[in-house]
């Protein structure tokens, strides 16, 4: 067994993963990232195998798996080498279903979590505004009670699979005099009238997940599209970004593990002085901390995962866990890039694309600089 | 009179320095987004640059330049690294700093009347070829040869990553006449565009660096008449390691012009960003990375001064030069990591600068010797075994 934490059914879950990455979205990774772009299909495809809700219930078209099962998915699906497609499944799968499981009700979860988990339908969340990044709390997008109805109007930016989704789950103040107790969640559907994507937004890495900036202007959403309690939205997505930088984390040690493995081969198959480079002294240490450190931020993981699974909410591990995850991410990255010498430099080899994908994680989901705050505070300072 | 900022700079070169920068200013910032998006800047800008004398700053006057002065063309390396465009630097840079140098130093003056005098004024542009696919790093495993058969040399083989090579109309290029001979039998030949055996093949796609032409160079029974050979047979070795020296300065000066630029870019953001009630810029950990970012460029910039000084004064420069080629490089890599850092979600798109200062940086630490090789340079010269 590969670790203490997975049993054969994981085992398995990933050998069925690993095939499906190889034969059906590995090939397809030069085109889609010329093309900023990964077709529709991908989503009904793995909802149909069943990869989106290996950790949901059955109910609502899960798997029944535990934590544990994400993390095999994640870990898989960086294999693909195309960084902006496990972006887009960390939306779909960890970001909008737990706050639908957790707080919505029977009919919303029917409505939008077992579409999700299914493939059927994409999913967004929207916190991020153009000037509320960091500063979560001082979203401006507003949603007034009218009659049965919610009023939105603001924007939303940086909203990974924006352009497309079928629905947002989305964060907006409801009582401004509150403070963090004044923002809801809501659900909008496209093609609610009011509601738009003002710009498709290019990226220097990540290029194949859509990143939006999305315009509400008088949208109006049935009362019964607010999710949980009106005015727990603050809560509600502290909560969420838990489960998001958590699995982010695994994303980012997979991406290192892929540039590793990426530079591994290389140095094992350049020659330069009349050996291959990997017997050098230099090169052979470098790889050997990519390596450790990879394993250390993975193991701080699991221990982290499992602690979620015993039902604990370990904000501080899990804030360690994307710090960690994050930095290694990106030294690894630039390793293996430089390993690669001029070669590294070119488009033609991966090594760039993933040197320039991983350096989001360092920002989205809570930059170093948060999930530092976060840290200190919970050391009391 | 205008203040002269450092030690190592007379006040002829403050004049210059403000001369190229207004130049730069007017001339080529306000092209640079699109040159990007081409993936080219126009041949007219070595033209331009030449009619006003800023591609002969290091030659004198009878080839069209103004006088032997390195630090002058140190304060355009400084000054061109502003345009914000590693790439246009790049290309500028491969034919100012790589491609005449050597025939300059080493050219007999048939040759600088044919190949240096238009280069200088930007109508023929240089390229350097050494570079080869199992050749990087090793430079002693060059495989491109070339066989005396009469009057001419025969060339076959390939070179890889050639800044300029795609539409240089010279390639100074380094073969092997000694195959067996190591390093020691490494020639330059001096190889005209349109020389029939040799082509082009395409601009290979770079992760930075985009209007700038990198090549991929074939020759196949390419004949080149013999007085096209550049100094002594057999010598190309100390050629091209004499020629190291002002192109690792060159590269380090350029590091160091562009880390200040994304210094400055993440300033600007930094005051005007305002994330829980006040500009990013008034929290302690961003300010204390700018202050981070300021020292590590000032030490570069310090070290890098000290070896150019150096080479001016035709001392051993070797060590002081690869010390300040590694640390500029580095140095410029995380300045502009911190910079894309500060910008946020910001800095990961593409309709913000900072994200090309990263991906143009990136290239330091490789091109023109990796930093680990600097590091076996270093290590030689001073455990000296």
């Amino acid at each position: 067994m590969a670790h203490y934490f997975f049993s054969e059914e994981h085992e398995a879950v990933r050998r069925t993963l690993r095939r499906f990455v190889e034969k059906e979205l590995a090939p397809h990774a030069e085109e889609w990232e010329k093309a900023e772009y990964f077709p529709d299909w991908v989503f009904r495809r793995m909802g149909e195998l069943g990869f989106l809700g290996l950790r949901y219930p059955e109910e609502y078209g899960g798997q029944g798996g535990d934590l544990f099962m994400s993390i095999v998915f994640f870990e898989e699906l960086a294999r693909s080498g195309i960084g902006g497609l496990p972006l887009a499944m960390l939306v779909q799968t960890e970001m909008v279903p737990p706050p639908i499981l957790q707080f919505g009700t029977e009919e919303q979860k029917q409505k939008y979590l077992a579409p999700t988990l299914k493939g059927e339908k994409i999913a967004c969340l929207g916190i991020t505004e153009p000037n509320a990044g960091s500063d979560v709390a001082s979203i401006q997008t507003r949603a007034v009670r009218e009659g049965d109805r919610w009023i939105i109007n603001g924007r939303k930016i940086f909203i990974t699979n924006g352009v497309r989704a079928d629905f947002i789950l989305l964060v907006a103040k409801t009582e401004p005099s509150k403070g963090h107790q004044g923002f809801s969640l809501f659900f909008v559907d496209k093609r609610t009238p009011g509601f738009t994507v003002s710009r498709k937004l290019k990226k220097v890495g990540m290029a194949c997940s859509d990143t939006a900036e999305l315009l509400f202007e008088d949208c109006r959403v049935p009362a019964e599209n607010l999710l949980g309690e009106e005015n727990k939205g603050f809560y509600q997505i502290m909560w969420e970004l838990q489960g998001e930088r958590l699995f982010g984390a695994v994303g980012a040690v997979a991406g290192a593990q892929h540039a590793f493995e990426r530079a591994l081969a290389y140095a094992r198959q350049r020659i330069q002085f009349g050996r291959p480079i990997c017997e050098f002294q230099v090169i052979a240490h470098k790889l050997v901390d990519m390596a450790t450190e990879i394993e250390a931020a993975r193991q701080l993981i699991y221990a982290t995962t499992w602690k979620v699974a015993q039902g604990e909410y370990p904000v501080k591990e899990i804030s360690m866990c994307k710090l960690v995850a994050a930095q290694v991410s990106c030294r690894v990255a630039d390793a293996a890039l430089q390993i690669h010498g001029g070669y590294g430099y070119m488009m033609e080899y991966p090594v760039q694309r993933t040197w320039r994908d991983v350096r989001l994680n360092r920002i989205g989901g809570g930059t170093d600089e948060i999930m530092k705050e976060i840290i200190a505070r919970s050391l009391g300072i | 009179m205008v203040a002269v900022a450092r030690w190592l700079f007379q006040e002829e070169h403050e004049i210059l320095r403000k001369s190229i920068r207004s130049f730069v200013q007017k001339e080529i910032v306000p092209h640079v987004e699109e040159w990007e998006e081409k993936g080219e800047f126009p041949a007219e800008l070595f033209l331009r640059l030449g009619e006003l004398g800023f591609l002969g700053l290091k030659y004198t006057e009878e080839y069209g330049g103004s006088g032997e002065d390195y630090v002058a063309d140190a304060v355009f390396v400084e000054e061109m690294a502003r345009c914000g465009s590693g790439g246009v630097h790049a290309g500028i840079g491969a034919h100012a700093h790589l491609a005449t140098p050597p025939v300059y130093k080493f050219g007999s003056e048939e040759q600088k009347q044919r190949f240096l005098v238009p280069a200088i004024r930007g109508e023929k542009i240089g390229a350097l070829g050494i570079t080869e696919p199992n050749a990087g790093s090793d430079v002693s495993a060059l495989a491109t040869t070339a066989v005396k058969n009469g009057s001419h040399y025969v060339v076959n083989g390939s070179k890889i990553f050639i800044t300029n090579g795609v539409r240089a109309d010279f390639i100074v290029l380094a073969v092997k006449t000694s195959p067996r001979a190591g390093h020691k039998g490494i020639s330059f030949l001096l190889v005209e565009k349109g020389t029939p055996g040799f082509t082009v093949g395409r601009s290979l796609a770079k992760l930075g660096w985009h209007p700038s032409d990198t090549g991929e160079l074939f020759f196949e029974n390419c004949f080149v008449p013999e007085e096209n050979l550049l100094g002594e047979e057999n010598q190309g070795f100390y050629y091209i390691m004499q020629n190291f020296q002002w192109e690792r300065l060159v590269l380090a000066l350029g590091a160091v012009s562009a880390a200040e630029l994304a210094l400055e870019e993440a300033l600007r953001y930094a005051r005007q960003r305002v994330q829980f009630g006040k500009p990013i810029g008034k929290f302690q950990v961003i300010r204390h990375k700018l202050a981070d970012m300021a020292t590590v460029i000032e030490t570069a910039r310090c070290l890098t001064y000290h070896a150019l000084s150096k080479f001016v004064r035709g001392e051993d420069a070797v060590t002081e030069v690869s010390m300040a080629k590694i640390v500029a490089c580095e140095v410029h890599n995380q300045v502009a990591d911190e910079a894309l850092q500060i910008h946020g979600g910001y800095g990961y798109m593409m309709e913000f600068p900072v994200q090309r200062y990263w991906r143009d940086a990136r290239i330091g630490t490789i091109g023109g010797g990796t930093t680990e090789v600097m590091k076996e340079i270093i290590a030689r010269r001073i455990i000296k075994d």
